[in-house]
């Protein structure tokens, strides 16, 4: 199955990924006033978002393949070449992390306030490398934004983070980083095979099965590390704790819908068969981390470790849905990642907004928060009963497609996620109740109430959780064409699958030699 | 009866360093403005530089061959000395040692490593190699008053002799083998009488590697290049750290990949283990340093680890990409060493890790300079270190070594976690003193061409990676 080509006449994935870039550089030679360093910064990831609602009106919903598309040779000795573009699969993340990215501006105004001239330069770098990750359909180029990240989300946690934010963030650089390397190690192996670096190209090959199993395995590494699915999601509660309240929301809005975007555009497309096979061991550990992850939640005293956690099985859905490999399950992992990124980025903002007033995280230092601060308690509670899936809110929708789809396919596993459900509405209710209910802690009396411009940056959140959770139809209707013909590519692939012994048998003899 | 004199064209660029040098070092006495060394080491390297993409050709009864190959490797060497001598004056001027010798020994290194990156011939190699340590031994001890630089020459000294005695020893046998010290003709030699299983030859390639390992500094053969570098000056250190490196790689490429061809199983299987140690040896013992010179050394020790993948491949990718990674190494270590030099005072060393902390603080520019470098030294993109790394990863790959590169790419991860310390201690804790730099042009200058090279290069490496390709299309059939 060939993937069709629509090219761009005009470079609007360039403009939306280079803008932030300039913007940053500007900002390195800005002089050092922090007000004026705020709203540039603003300004330029306002203008990025703008840029970005064209990609919203139009896209093509009816065209399963490539829209928007770039491509010049870049390095020629390599044949890699700068080849940018979007389908319904990665249109949604681009939009989400330029407001993703404003919000972040928004909410850092009072909260950073020690080189505040890094922090912006740091937060744009990041939200362009995001982006980029979207949109390359260039392997080198996808894996060069991949690590590139890595930087500027290294320091935004190490500078601006909490007490133990440099253990933090060196295990999240190391785990992620092992994870990639492995990846390069695929990604050569591709490359050596089919002799370019792009996807698109690389989607047709059809290795045989033996080659499919390790690629797969190499990059599940990265993926996995990132996603992330137990057991290599310990580096997550430490880095979302320690991280600042705009790093938090940026690492569980886009950064670890990252992953799960790697298994559906390339274990999925490059290895179908192998993910085919895998199946039930991929089903298997997203089921463990939807209920191992619930359980741990109901241990935390800690606000942001909570819905850290909580990050961990909602994302155990999302790997869920994906090697479902049903129709229904893959659009709800794909909405479920984007109701994600937007329901956890709020609670995320919202746990902010108290830590700047009270600089404690520990759930046993508030309670009555309901009568101090009435309308902050408002948003909480709906993003608390989004995060829950209560019909009405986004998380209803993703996560009932979700198992919709995986009862069509294993049956054992929808009920086992299922349960994730349950165990997901007791953490939230009883932190909600801990919090916002019961006596008023002495040490939150009194606390003002949210201010105008953390409503602003609460809001467009508010509305997207109900938005998406009463009308869908527009936001699935993105991805219906690509997710159909990713799903068929992925079930038409055929290839026959050898025994693991036989496998590893091999392997060990190609990796020794003689 | 001129006309019956060989042509000594291609020995232009060498006569012109030489002749400056010698002369650098006569004056010195006489010259006042010691800058007027810097300008002239400046200058002849650049016209150093013109003069080996002009000249061509072969001398000394093709004992000597201005080829491609040797162009790639010269442009490293003189890209090299080019960097040093921008960092070295404010330095050298502050420790005393800022007078024409050093700028002339820089100039006989540089000629010794010339010799041995054209060299047809396993004599005129052993020259070169001789001539560049022994004006190395000198570089490293010239604060002789210290007792640590004292000792690194002593050490260097001591166990470069051996590696010498090794190399002669090989050579030797080599001889004895073909009758012949070309390498063309040895490796002609070896082709026609069918001498792979000979034990004199497997011996040959082994002292080869063994004298070859010393020289780039390849575990366990690395022992005295942690205290040499720590010992000597930093301007000779950073000057060590990737000139005679490139040099040890670009005779290993000769003797290995032309010589040696008919032995390739033998050295290949003596290389490999040898590798895989010194990657992860370097990478876990930079972890534990507190010296950021040693730190580099240990680096520098993983460094040489991942180049040579490229000669384990054996192919002409592989040279290539060893050649490419060296030639990227030299922007981003000698940027590195350029900050270490920036931070040193009358009274002050500035080598301790710590002496960093919270430097982005203090210097926010500087610590953002370092900060690239050394990112760049992890290999993370969009640096030049990423490029590097992933093109000799590549060309062990597609040479079939793909354990080594999955272990690789793993020592690749521990060895992030030193630089990450230091990123660590500029950005994420609050400065501790005072901490003064000392700025200069000529290092401004050096640092800017370094850090443009290092990100330059790093997205834009096509027309490199060609260059460094078409100089093997030569070398390698």
């Amino acid at each position: 199955m060939e993937v069709a080509l629509r090219t761009a006449e005009f470079p609007l994935l360039s403009a939306i990924i280079w803008l932030p870039v300039i913007g940053a550089i500007i900002l390195l030679l800005l002089p050092r006033r922090d007000r004026l360093i705020r709203w540039f910064s603003l300004v330029v990831a306002l203008a990025d978002f703008a840029l970005t609602l064209p990609l919203f009106s139009w896209f093509d919903k009816d065209f399963a393949g490539m829209q928007f598309v770039e491509k010049h040779a870049w390095i020629k000795a390599w044949h890699i070449s700068y080849f940018l573009g979007v389908d319904g699969i990665s249109v949604l993340f681009v939009l989400l992390s330029a407001l993703v990215t404003v919000l972040c501006i928004l909410i850092s105004w009072e909260a950073v306030t020690e080189k505040v001239k890094e922090f912006h330069i740091a937060l744009l770098l990041t939200s362009a490398a995001m982006m980029g990750v979207f949109c390359s359909l260039d392997l080198f180029l996808f894996y060069l934004f991949w690590e590139a990240m890595l930087i500027p989300m290294y320091l935004i946690i190490g500078i601006w983070g909490g007490p133990n934010r440099l253990y933090a963030t060196i295990k999240f650089f190391l785990y992620t980083l092992v994870g990639s390397v492995l990846m390069l190690v695929g990604i050569i192996f591709l490359y050596l095979k089919a002799g370019t670096f792009n996807i698109l190209e690389i989607m047709q090959l059809g290795l045989p099965y033996q080659f499919q199993f390790w690629l797969f395995w190499a990059f599940f590494a990265a993926f996995a590390v990132k996603v992330p699915m137990w057991p290599v999601h310990t580096w997550l509660p430490d880095a979302h704790t320690e991280a600042p309240t705009a790093g938090s929301v940026i690492l569980a809005g886009i950064l670890i819908k990252m992953g799960a975007y790697g298994f559906l555009r390339f274990s999925l497309s490059f290895f179908p068969v192998a993910a085919k096979a895998m199946m039930v061991p991929m089903l298997l550990l997203s089921v463990i981390a939807i209920i191992y992850g619930g359980i741990i939640c109901l241990a935390q005293t800690d606000l942001k470790r909570l819905i850290a956690y909580s990050s961990v099985s909602h994302m155990g859905f999302v790997t869920l849905g994906i090697f479902s490999l049903e129709g229904n399950a893959v659009e709800g992992a794909i909405l479920q990642m984007i109701n994600h990124g937007i329901v956890t980025g709020a609670l995320f903002m919202c746990v902010g907004v108290v830590y700047e007033r009270t600089h404690t995280r520990a759930i046993k230092d508030y309670g009555g928060l309901a009568t101090v601060m009435p309308i902050y308690a408002a948003f909480f509670m709906v993003f608390t009963l989004a995060s829950i899936g209560l019909p009405g809110t986004n998380g209803f929708i993703g996560e009932f497609l979700i198992l919709l789809g995986t009862f069509a396919s294993k049956r054992w596993a929808a009920v086992l996620g299922a349960l994730g459900v349950i165990i997901g509405a007791t953490y939230m209710l009883r932190l909600y109740q801990q919090v916002f209910y019961q006596e008023v802690n002495p040490k939150v009396a009194g606390l003002p109430d949210v201010k105008m411009r953390e409503v602003l940056a609460l809001v467009p959140m508010l509305i997207l959780v109900l938005l998406i959770g009463c009308y869908p139809t527009p936001f699935l209707g993105f991805m219906h064409a690509s997710v159909r013909a990713l799903l068929e590519h992925v079930h038409q692939a055929a290839g026959t699958t050898l025994p693991i012994s036989e496998i590893l048998k091999e392997g060990l003899h190609v990796v020794l030699p003689s | 009866m001129w006309s019956s004199l060989p042509s000594f064209v291609a020995v232009y660029p060498e006569t012109l360093l030489v002749v400056v040098a010698s002369v650098m070092a006569l004056v010195d006495r006489w010259i006042t403005r010691k800058a007027v060394f810097t300008w002239a080491t400046i200058v002849t390297a650049l016209l150093a530089l013109a003069l080996v993409f002009l000249t061509q050709g072969t001398t000394f009864g093709h004992a000597y061959a201005a080829d491609q190959y040797g162009v790639f490797f010269k442009t490293i060497f003189l890209l090299v000395l080019f960097l040093v001598a921008l960092l070295a004056p404010g330095y050298n001027q502050l420790l005393g040692i800022n007078f024409g010798e050093f700028y002339a020994l820089l100039m006989y290194a540089v000629t010794g490593m010339m010799l041995m990156a054209s060299t047809r011939d396993l004599i005129l190699l052993y020259l070169g190699l001789e001539l560049m340590s022994l004006s190395v031994y000198v570089l490293v001890g010239l604060l002789y008053a210290e007792l640590r630089s004292l000792e690194g020459a002593m050490k260097y000294f001591l166990l470069g002799s051996f590696a010498s005695a090794f190399l002669l020893l090989a050579m030797a046998f080599l001889y004895g083998l073909t009758g012949t010290t070309n390498i063309e003709a040895i490796a002609k030699a070896l082709l026609a009488a069918n001498l792979s299983a000979n034990k004199a030859l497997f011996l040959s390639a082994a002292l080869f590697v063994v004298a070859f390992a010393f020289k780039v500094a390849l575990v366990p053969f690395h022992m005295w290049s942690p205290d040499a570098y720590e010992g000597a000056p930093t301007s000779v250190t950073a000057f060590m750290s990737v000139g005679p490196k490139a040099a040890g790689f670009a005779a290993m490429g000769r003797v290995f990949l032309i010589a040696l061809a008919a032995a390739k199983t033998e050295w290949t299987q003596l290389l490999v283990p040898l590798a895989v140690l010194t990657m992860f040896t370097g990478a876990v013992l930079a972890v534990v340093q507190t010296n950021i010179k040693r730190l580099l050394a240990y680096s520098s020790i993983t460094h040489a680890g991942y180049a040579v993948l490229g000669i384990i491949a054996g192919t002409k990718e592989g040279m290539a990409a060893t050649m490419l990674y060296l030639f990227l190494y030299a922007f981003m270590n000698i940027g590195a060493f350029s900050v270490i030099v920036l931070m040193r005072r009358r009274n002050f060393l500035g080598e301790n890790i710590f002496d960093y902390q919270g430097l982005s603080k203090t210097h926010p520019t500087v610590a953002l300079l370092l900060l690239i470098f050394l990112f760049s030294l992890t290999g993370i993109p969009p640096t030049a270190g990423f490029i590097g790394k992933f093109f000799v990863f590549r060309a062990a790959f597609e040479a079939g070594h793909t354990a080594l590169v999955i272990l690789a790419v793993l020592a690749s991860a521990i060895a992030a976690y030193p630089y990450l310390r230091i990123v660590m201690l500029m950005y994420m804790k609050p400065p501790e003193k005072e901490v003064e730099i000392s700025l200069n042009p000529y290092i401004f200058a050096g640092l800017m061409f370094a850090v443009t090279g290092v990100l330059l290069f790093g997205v834009y490496p096509g027309p490199v990676i060609d260059f460094a390709r078409a100089c093997c299309t030569g070398f390698l059939p």
